[in-house]
C-alpha cells in the first residue's frame, strides 16, 4: 500500500505558514510606522493648512505663521542642487564608465565615490561652510546652499548613472560602432537614450532625499527665521526642513501643529517629484524590450 | 591560395589576449565580390579573426593584433587608420541580431548620420531596406520600434542599416545562427544576391551553410598545447569550397568535414 498523502505534509505547512506570517509581521512593523507617521501628521497638520499658511510670512504667533519663505527657499537651492549636480555626475559617470581605463587608478576612485555617497550629511555641510561660504566667498546664500546639497548628491548622481550606462547592452554600442560611427555618436546617440530611464530615476530619488536634509543647511548656516522670500542667487534663504525643525522647537504648543502643517507641505512636494519620477520612466519605457 | 584582385592579405595574422594567444599565424587572401566563409570547431577563432578585418578588437582592452592585415594594399593597423572610417568601409553584421531599441527607420538613419550621407535620407533608408530584402515588409511601418519585429526581420534589418552607409566588405558573424530554418535561407539568399555588390566574409559553424554558400572557405581548428594548456587557433586549410568539401587536402580538415570530429 502507498502511504496516505497527507502523512508528513502537514509538518511542513506549519512551518511555511508560519514563516510567511512572519514576513508579512516585518511588513507590517514597516507599514504601522508609516501609517502612524503619516495619520498623526495630517490629523494634527490639515487643520493648519490653509492658503494663507502657505502664502504667508512666519510669525511668533503660531496661528498667524506661514511657511511662504521656506517653500521658496526649498524651490531655490533644489533647483541650484539639480543644475550642478545632474550635469556633473553624468558627465562623471559617463567618463568613468565609457572612456577610463581600467586600472589601479580608476578602482581608487570608483571606492572614493561610494565611500563619500556614505558620507554623513552634516560634513557635507561643514564642506559648504568652508568651500562655498568663505573661499568662494558666497555668503550663506541660496547658490551657496544649493551646490553644498549637490555635493552631498553628486556621488549618489555618479553611482545611478554609472549603472545605467552598464546595464545598456554592450551588442548596441557594438552595433553602432560597426556602422562607422565615432564613440562620442555612439554614446550620445544609442548608449544614453537607453540609459535615461533608469538614470532619470536615480536622480529623482537622490534630490528628494536632498530636499528632506536638514543639517547640512544647518552646519553651512541656512536662516532659522526668514521673513523674506529669496529673489536672487546671493539672497539668503531657509527651506522647509529647517523651518519645521524652528518651529517644533518653540516652547508654545500650537507651534507643532504649524510643524506638522509644513511636514504635510514637504511630503506633498517629495510625492508630487516621485510621482514625476515614476512617470517620466513610464513614459521612456514604451520602448519594448527584447 | 591568391586571386586576381584579393580585398584583403592577410599576413601571420594572430590575436592574443593578454597573454593567451587566441588565433595565430593567418595568411590568406579575401577575393574580390566572392563569399568567403570560415568554418572550424568551437574555440578555434573564427570570431576573433572575423573581428580583425573592421578592428572591432579595438574595443576589447586586453586584445592585441599580431601580424599584417592589408585591405586593398593598405595596412589596416597603422597608427595613422582611423578605426571609424576602416568600419565605415568594412560593415560587420552579428551572432545575435541587435537592432538599435528605436524605429525601423531610425536604425538605418543613423548610421546615415553618424557618417555624413544626410542628403536624400528617406530614399537612401528605402533603397538599403530593399537591399536587405526586407522593404516590403516593413514599408507601411517605418515608425514602428525596430524590436517588434522578428528575428529574421530584425538580422535583416541588421544588414540594411550596414548596407545604408555603402561599405565596401560585409562581415558577417555567424548570422543566422539564433534564427530559424526558413529565416535562414533568406539570409543566405539575400548573401547570394549581395555577393554582386559586395565582399562578403562569413563565419559559421554550419557546415552545410558553408558549402551552399561560400566561393572559398577557411578551416580553422584548435592547437592545443597540452604542457601549457593553452589552445591557439589556426588555419589548416584555405581553398575553393567545392575543393575543401570534396578533396580535401588535410587529414584534420577531411575529419571535420565528415563529422568525425568538432
Amino acid at each position: 500500500m502507498r502511504p496516505a498523502l497527507s502523512a508528513g505534509s502537514r509538518k511542513g505547512r506549519l512551518s511555511e505558514t508560519l514563516f510567511v506570517g512572519a514576513l508579512l509581521l516585518a511588513v507590517l512593523i514597516g507599514v504601522a510606522a508609516l501609517a502612524a507617521l503619516v495619520i498623526s501628521v495630517l490629523s494634527q497638520g490639515i487643520p493648519r493648512l490653509s492658503i494663507e499658511f502657505l502664502t504667508s510670512l512666519p510669525s511668533r504667533f503660531a496661528e498667524k505663521a506661514g511657511a511662504r519663505p521656506a517653500i521658496f527657499g526649498t524651490l531655490w537651492i533644489i533647483s541650484v542642487c539639480t543644475l550642478f549636480s545632474v550635469p556633473v555626475g553624468i558627465g562623471a559617470a559617463i567618463y568613468l564608465e565609457e572612456f577610463a581605463k581600467k586600472g589601479r587608478l580608476s578602482t581608487l576612485i570608483d571606492v572614493n565615490i561610494a565611500n563619500l555617497a556614505g558620507v554623513p550629511s552634516i560634513i557635507y555641510g561643514l564642506l559648504g561652510l568652508a568651500l562655498f561660504v568663505r573661499m568662494f566667498a558666497m555668503g550663506r546664500s541660496v547658490l551657496a546652499g544649493g551646490l553644498t546639497l549637490g555635493l552631498l548628491v553628486l556621488p549618489v548622481i555618479v553611482i545611478v548613472g554609472r549603472e545605467a550606462l552598464r546595464a545598456v547592452p554592450s551588442s548596441i554600442r557594438e552595433g553602432a560602432l560597426a556602422l562607422g560611427a565615432t564613440k562620442w555618436q555612439t554614446i550620445s546617440r544609442q548608449v544614453l537614450p537607453v540609459a535615461l530611464p533608469s538614470f532619470m530615476t536615480g536622480v529623482i530619488l537622490a534630490i528628494s532625499r536632498a530636499i528632506g536634509e536638514t543639517a547640512p543647511l544647518i552646519a553651512m548656516g541656512a536662516l532659522t527665521y526668514v521673513t523674506f522670500v529669496p529673489k536672487a542667487l546671493g539672497d539668503r534663504f531657509t527651506a522647509l526642513p529647517i523651518q519645521i525643525f524652528n518651529w517644533t522647537s518653540r516652547p508654545q504648543a500650537e507651534f507643532l501643529d504649524t510643524a506638522a502643517a509644513g511636514i504635510v507641505v514637504l511630503l506633498v512636494v517629495l510625492l508630487t517629484m516621485n510621482t514625476a519620477a515614476v512617470l517620466l520612466r513610464h513614459r521612456f519605457e514604451k520602448v519594448p524590450r527584447s | 591560395m591568391s586571386t586576381d584582385k584579393p580585398v584583403f592579405k592577410t599576413r601571420d595574422l594572430g590575436v592574443r589576449y593578454a597573454d593567451n594567444v587566441a588565433v595565430a599565424g593567418i595568411t590568406m587572401d579575401i577575393a574580390e565580390n566572392q563569399i568567403t566563409a570560415l568554418i572550424g570547431p568551437s574555440g578555434c577563432g573564427k570570431s576573433t579573426l572575423i573581428r580583425c578585418f573592421n578592428r572591432m578588437n579595438d574595443l576589447i582592452p586586453s586584445a592585441k593584433v599580431m601580424g599584417e592585415i592589408l585591405y586593398r594594399d593598405q595596412n589596416l593597423y597603422l597608427p595613422e587608420v582611423d578605426p571609424v572610417e576602416v568600419r565605415q568601409r568594412i560593415g560587420m553584421v552579428f551572432q545575435k541580431p541587435n537592432p538599435f531599441p528605436k524605429s525601423i527607420y531610425e536604425n538605418v538613419a543613423f548610421g546615415l548620420r553618424a557618417n555624413g550621407m544626410t542628403d536624400n535620407m528617406p530614399t537612401r533608408v528605402e533603397e538599403a531596406l530593399k537591399r536587405a530584402a526586407l522593404w516590403d515588409e516593413v514599408k507601411r511601418d517605418l515608425k514602428t520600434n525596430a524590436l517588434s519585429l522578428s528575428g529574421g526581420q530584425q538580422q535583416r534589418l541588421c544588414i540594411a542599416r550596414a548596407l545604408a552607409v555603402e561599405p565596401d566588405v560585409i562581415l558577417m558573424d555567424e548570422p543566422a545562427s539564433a534564427l530559424d530554418p526558413i529565416a535562414t535561407a533568406r539570409i543566405e539568399d539575400l548573401a547570394r544576391e549581395l555577393k554582386d555588390q559586395y565582399t562578403i566574409i562569413i563565419v559559421t559553424h554550419n557546415m552545410q551553410q558553408a558549402a551552399r554558400l561560400s566561393d572559398f572557405t577557411a578551416f580553422l581548428t584548435v592547437d592545443v598545447d597540452e604542457t601549457e594548456s593553452r589552445r591557439t587557433g589556426v588555419l589548416v586549410e584555405y581553398a575553393e569550397t567545392s575543393q575543401i568539401f570534396t578533396r580535401p587536402k588535410d587529414p584534420r580538415t577531411e575529419a571535420y568535414i565528415t563529422g568525425r570530429f568538432g
